[in-house]
């Protein structure tokens, strides 16, 4: 079966049904709302360094609801046993979650795009003054490359409900670590911060901010001393993902379906 | 044509399926027969390539299912009729399955009208009864217009006339030349389905053979006579060296003698030399169920003899024995449940 037959076979599973489609909606719409919730409470000197860069603050909403729709994109299938539809239809099972990973990666990486570009829009639109007009790579690669995180992410997400199969259960674990475990594991003295700085979300994130200053306080939207510089964080970031999905696509192979 | 050799599956310490060889052939019914949790489901999710099997080999026209080219142009199964997402609409569903085998948009059409789901195609699966959905199920197997077709439990849940409807579509696909293996629990059920059988229990082959050979061989030939003068009948079938025993009358049936090992045949030459007027003749086949019992009985003894009881929980190959005297076709081998559990 060639590529592109899989990659419709996956296109026509994933909108054939509507929970996608809300949650893509859903996720423009959270991360745009809150950009223009931060935009309109900005006040005093704030707004002088109200950059690019700060508006894509809210990008990690719709980022947890894309990597929700990544995980259920292949728990559902194991819950209501299409996934046996699908491996009978197609028994190369390893090209087959390919395509579905290519078509739910490319999807979370056209929502961030819109999402980024959206919050950058209603950000100019609510703070004309403000000093947001494009104008250094940083700046551009911070709004543009939005969307090449929400991608990364979304692969990650596809491997963690291969590995784990239940939505319940691979959400859960997807959440508790992006959410609770890369934030909190810099309170366990002298080595969490050294090792804060090679999890994947918090370079994935490097990727976005390294080297940006914005507000007064001269925030920057990352950590100190990253291993890596953007680019190079981009490349971990993806590695680390393909790594977990090579995982994934190895259990689904030899688990019995 | 499926093929299956030494099929076994190990799960932990469990054995579901234990060294499993069958054929099944073309152009007849072949139903697969045993009670609750003997392997039937596990066996067909091999035959398919879902569970990779512990060891052993089985091959659909000589090839594994992993390396057929468009697997739904060759083999079509229904294994639960709820594998549908319940959101999508029966079209959808058939639609990613003809585009995954490069099937032409129209089949969908063509087999929706088969199973007679053209005005439900639009509705979500989630919708609909098991009836629907196991109409849906077939619908998808049938896609591929493939030789071979596997059904498990195809009938659970149906009310009658569902149940007509599938066999009836059984026995079509059947006489259309294609290999047609169905699973069910349900003796009477096969009786009525299938031409061929193949009877596993706790993981192992009891028997291949065909339906009435089945029968026969387990149940034995009966045969009920009855005429005015039994008494002298009777003398008469026991000096021809047969097996007579008494049938008192009952509120529906007046009394008669059931001649055991005999073809009516016999009984009737028997009767017309003696000069003995019949009333009635008839070959008794036994049920499905009578023969399950006795061919499976041999364990049910040797377990009384004073092996712990617990049904379900011996491990297969310990509490199980070969029993020559149910041989029937090839490998046959005692396999132990109670008859609580088959019936």
């Amino acid at each position: 079966m060639s590529t592109l037959t899989l990659l419709k076979v996956e296109r026509i599973k994933l909108f054939s049904t509507r929970s996608p489609w809300w949650c893509m909606i859903v996720a423009v719409a959270i991360t745009i709302g809150f950009t223009a919730l931060l935009s309109a409470a900005l006040r005093g000197d704030d707004l002088l360094f109200y950059r690019p860069a700060a508006t894509q603050f809210a990008y990690n909403f719709g980022l947890l609801i894309m990597m929700v729709m990544a995980v259920l994109a292949v728990t559902t299938e194991y819950r209501f046993g299409t996934i046996r539809a699908s491996f009978l239809a197609v028994p190369t099972r390893t090209s087959l979650l390919l395509a579905k990973t290519v078509v739910v990666a490319l999807l979370a990486g056209v929502v961030g795009e819109l999402a980024a570009i959206g919050c950058w829009l209603i950000a100019r639109a609510i703070r004309p003054d403000s000093p947001l007009s494009l104008q250094t790579a940083a700046d551009y690669r911070v709004v543009f490359g939005v969307g090449l995180v929400y991608l990364i992410s979304a692969i990650i997400a596809v491997a963690v409900g291969l590995m784990i199969r239940h939505s319940a259960g691979a959400i859960s674990a997807l959440l508790a670590w992006s959410l609770v475990v890369e934030n909190l594991i810099q309170i366990i003295p002298n080595v969490g911060e050294d090792i804060q700085k090679w999890l994947p979300f918090v370079v994935g994130n490097n990727f976005l901010y390294s080297g940006q200053s914005f507000f007064a306080s001269g925030e920057t939207g990352t950590l100190d001393d990253m291993p890596f510089g953007p680019w190079g964080s981009l490349i971990y970031f993806a590695v680390v993902a393909l790594a977990l999905l090579a995982i994934g696509l190895g259990l689904a192979k030899h688990r019995d379906a | 044509m499926i093929q299956a050799r030494g099929l076994t599956k190990r799960y932990g310490r469990t054995l579901a399926v234990n060294d499993l060889s069958f054929d099944v052939q073309p152009g007849r019914v072949t139903g697969f027969l045993g009670p609750n949790g003997a392997g039937k489901s596990t066996t067909m999710r091999m035959i398919l390539g879902l569970d990779r099997p512990t060891a052993g080999d089985v091959r659909i026209d000589g090839k594994r299912y992993a390396d057929l080219k468009d697997p739904l142009r060759h083999v079509g199964a229904l294994l639960d009729a709820k594998w549908v997402h319940p959101n999508r609409s029966a079209r959808s569903h058939l639609r990613w399955l003809a585009v995954s085998n490069g099937l032409p948009e129209k089949r969908i059409d063509e087999v929706l009208e088969l199973v007679g789901l053209t005005k439900e195609a639009d509705r979500r699966a989630g919708g609909f009864s098991l009836g629907m959905s196991q109409r849906l199920g077939i619908a998808g197997a049938l896609l591929g217009d493939p030789g071979v077709l596997l059904f498990d439990e195809p009938v659970n849940g149906l009310d009658p006339e569902g149940i007509l409807w599938i066999r009836q579509f059984m026995h079509r696909l059947a006489a259309q030349g294609r290999t047609v293996f169905v699973s069910s629990h349900l003796l009477s059920e096969m009786a009525l389905t299938a031409q061929d059988l193949v009877v596993i229990g706790r993981g192992r082959l009891i028997a291949q053979t065909s339906t009435t050979e089945f029968i026969e061989a387990a149940s034995g030939s009966t045969v009920r006579v009855r005429g005015p003068e039994l008494a002298r009948l009777r003398e008469v079938l026991v000096a021809g060296g047969l097996r007579v025993e008494d049938a008192p009358a009952t509120e529906n049936e007046p009394a008669a003698l059931v001649v055991h090992g005999a073809s009516t045949d016999t009984v009737g030459e028997l009767a017309g030399r003696a000069g003995l007027i019949l009333y009635e003749l008839t070959a008794q086949r036994g049920s499905l169920e009578q023969a399950f019992l006795q061919m499976t009985g041999h364990d049910v003894e040797y377990r009384s003899a004073g092996l712990p009881d617990l049904p379900g929980t011996g491990v297969p190959g310990q509490s199980s024995g070969t029993a020559p005297g149910a041989a029937v076709g090839a490998g046959a081998a005692a396999v132990g449940w109670t008859k609580g559990e088959s019936a």
